[in-house]
């Protein structure tokens, strides 16, 4: 009897810790998305004198509307969904392709091409030596530099290659019986038995080229047409509290003899959303895959 | 009889040598060589421009018409105060980074595991994971309002609470630095890190627990015997691995939530190469930082993995 009321305390206590602990996890991590949701959607002088946490106080639309008006943020909106859409497609497709023909057992080339990809997960010619080849490739100030760099990586290679090892054989043997060439085994194949490697791939693909900012930095700065998303937030967080940075002062330019005021705060905030949004519009998906992603990644051959 | 057998399969044998295979299989060969081509442009001619690094770079000439200078740029780099307090912050970063992250996505594993309502034990797993997948960028946006004196939430809770008096300028003190690094890299990645723990919970032979039951092991002692000790290699391999990585204590973080007041605490190596090397023009010495941090490495994962493999475990390579 005595027994079981401590087994039942010691139950009870571990709940509630579990449940205290995670809750507040829960709260730590939603609440800074939260806030700036708040200030995005909250008047940019009344944000200035404090108190908004979770819910705007007096709302407006004018951040978003001001600040999805700029050319500049429009620009960089299309150049990364067009650099991220573009790099998706080519780097997953290339990258099965190649993992294809190294899972072939029979593949001459096979060992060699193995390792000089394996290779290059260990070692990084590093930020001059790969500014100067960039350069002299003509890629510098040029949309492709977002592209053709990293089309195949040599860690998701082994991903897709371990998946396609796990494919049972017959299935490939018995369309070569039947006189299908290496291309239509892969198209026809290959290509639909990958599907959920693939939209794992595929989906970290995305989130790495839209979340990056430091190839539009070192490669196209100068041209104001190239810029992301991600590094026009980057240069208005480098500005930090002041008004100082081209689009600061465009904005505040356009707020002048208007109603509406505008500050470096309530800029961030907004442009955080703005580039938040889509990843939490993908979310679901990415987890659907990622875990199932982590499994695969760990098997190696 | 064998005679006109081998006579037969003498052409044979001879066809598959290797460049007869090569042509057989022209298909994969032209479905794989154009991304050789492609790999070493991208990877290996930078490994080849390492020679600027002996060489006193000068603008407008080409990599033959420069100036050997042999180990200079090196012996520059080592005589450098700047590379030691480099070195200092990188490490310490990494090292603060990979513990506090490593406890926290065990801790975190283990509380996600005690919770038996499904519905919340997803709903706090699908929370924890999403800072994950949010750029750098973001982040440090949202660390640097959390944080700031004018209404972040760090400083109302705390004055709320009296802990302190006055707000605290937290990204201006020097000393805070590596703990603000160490702690946001914790709330950005304690859920994803939990993600390989939570799978090696899953993998114990469920009979353990049961068996402890039966002996009147609690949940706490079950956790403390059966789990904690299941996971140990995990843990090991893992702490084992990222020691590979103690040169490379990220750069995003460091670079976007510096400022001038703490940067003698937050130059890491490839802010070094950016602000001492190519602001100023100095490609050569820029070169000879990045082959230094590329070098040392290759020997720190080559060795932990030495280390892995005579642990029993299996190894990177």
């Amino acid at each position: 009897m005595i027994k079981k009321t401590y087994v039942n305390w010691e139950n009870i206590i571990i709940d509630l810790f579990v449940y205290i602990i995670l809750i507040v996890l829960i709260i730590v991590t939603l609440y800074p998305f939260l806030n700036t949701l708040a200030i995005s959607f909250n008047d940019a002088l009344d944000s200035s004198k404090g108190g908004i946490h979770l819910w705007p106080r007096k709302f407006t639309l004018y951040n978003y509307r001001t600040l999805l008006a700029r050319k500049q943020i429009f620009q960089a909106s299309l150049t990364s969904v067009a650099r991220t859409v573009l790099s998706t497609f080519l780097c997953t497709f290339s990258t099965a392709m190649v993992a294809y023909t190294l899972s072939r057992k029979e593949f001459v080339l096979r060992k060699f091409i193995s390792f000089v990809y394996v290779l290059t997960m260990y070692i990084d010619g590093g930020l001059v030596p790969t500014y100067f080849l960039i350069r002299s490739l003509g890629l510098t100030n040029n949309f492709w530099v977002y592209v053709l760099p990293g089309l195949v990586s040599a860690f998701n290679l082994i991903v897709i290659r371990t998946y396609i090892n796990g494919l049972p054989d017959s299935l490939i043997e018995s369309a070569r019986v039947d006189g299908a060439g290496e291309f239509m085994i892969f198209f026809k194949i290959i290509l639909p038995l990958c599907k959920p490697v693939l939209a794992t791939i595929a989906l970290f693909v995305a989130v790495d080229n839209w979340n990056a900012w430091f190839d539009t930095f070192l490669y196209n700065s100068a041209n104001p047409q190239l810029s992301t998303l991600q590094y026009e937030l980057m240069k208005v967080l480098q500005s930090a509290n002041t008004m100082t940075g081209s689009l600061m002062q465009a904005l505040s330019q356009a707020a002048a003899g208007t109603a509406h005021t505008i500050t470096p705060r309530s800029i961030r905030a907004t442009m955080t959303i703005i580039v938040t949004v889509p990843i939490v519009i993908v979310y679901p998906f990415l987890q659907k895959y990622f875990v199932h992603g982590l499994t695969i990644g760990g098997v190696k051959e | 009889m064998k005679a006109s057998i081998s006579s037969v399969l003498e052409p044979a044998l001879k066809r598959n040598t290797f460049w007869q295979k090569l042509k057989q299989q022209k298909a994969l060969v032209f479905m794989s060589v154009p991304f050789l081509i492609h790999v070493i442009i991208f990877k290996y001619i930078p490994i080849w421009g390492w020679v600027l690094a002996f060489q006193e770079y000068w603008p407008g000439k080409s990599i033959f018409q420069q100036t050997w200078v042999g180990f200079d740029n090196f012996r520059m780099l080592f005589n450098d105060p700047v590379f030691y307090q480099v070195l200092r912050n990188t490490l310490a970063m990494s090292v603060i980074k990979l513990i506090l992250g490593t406890v926290s996505s065990i801790a975190l594993a283990l509380i996600i595991n005690e919770v038996r309502f499904i519905p919340f034990k997803r709903a706090a797993q699908t929370v924890s994971y999403l800072p994950h997948f949010i750029s750098w960028v973001v982040a440090a946006n949202l660390v640097r309002d959390a944080l700031s004196t004018d209404g972040g939430i760090v400083n109302d809770v705390l004055l709320n609470l009296n802990i302190i008096k006055e707000p605290i300028m937290f990204l201006g003190i020097p000393k805070m630095f590596w703990w603000i690094i160490g702690l946001s890299h914790v709330w950005k990645e304690v859920g994803w890190g939990a993600i390989i723990y939570l799978a090696a919970i899953a993998g114990i032979d469920p009979s353990l627990y049961e068996a402890s039951v039966i002996d009147g092991a609690g949940r706490l002692k079950q956790m403390w015997y059966i789990t904690l000790p299941s996971i140990r290699p995990t843990i090991s391999i893992l702490l084992i691995m990222n020691m590979g990585y103690l040169l490379s204590a990220g750069f995003e973080q460091q670079y976007l939530l510096q400022n001038g007041r703490v940067i003698d605490y937050a130059r890491v190596f490839t802010i070094y190469e950016l602000d001492y090397g190519i602001k100023m023009m100095r490609y050569s010495f820029a070169t000879a930082v990045g082959i230094f941090r590329s070098v040392v490495s290759l020997i720190l994962v080559f060795f932990t993995n030495q280390f892995a493999k005579r642990l029993g475990q299996e190894g990177l390579m």
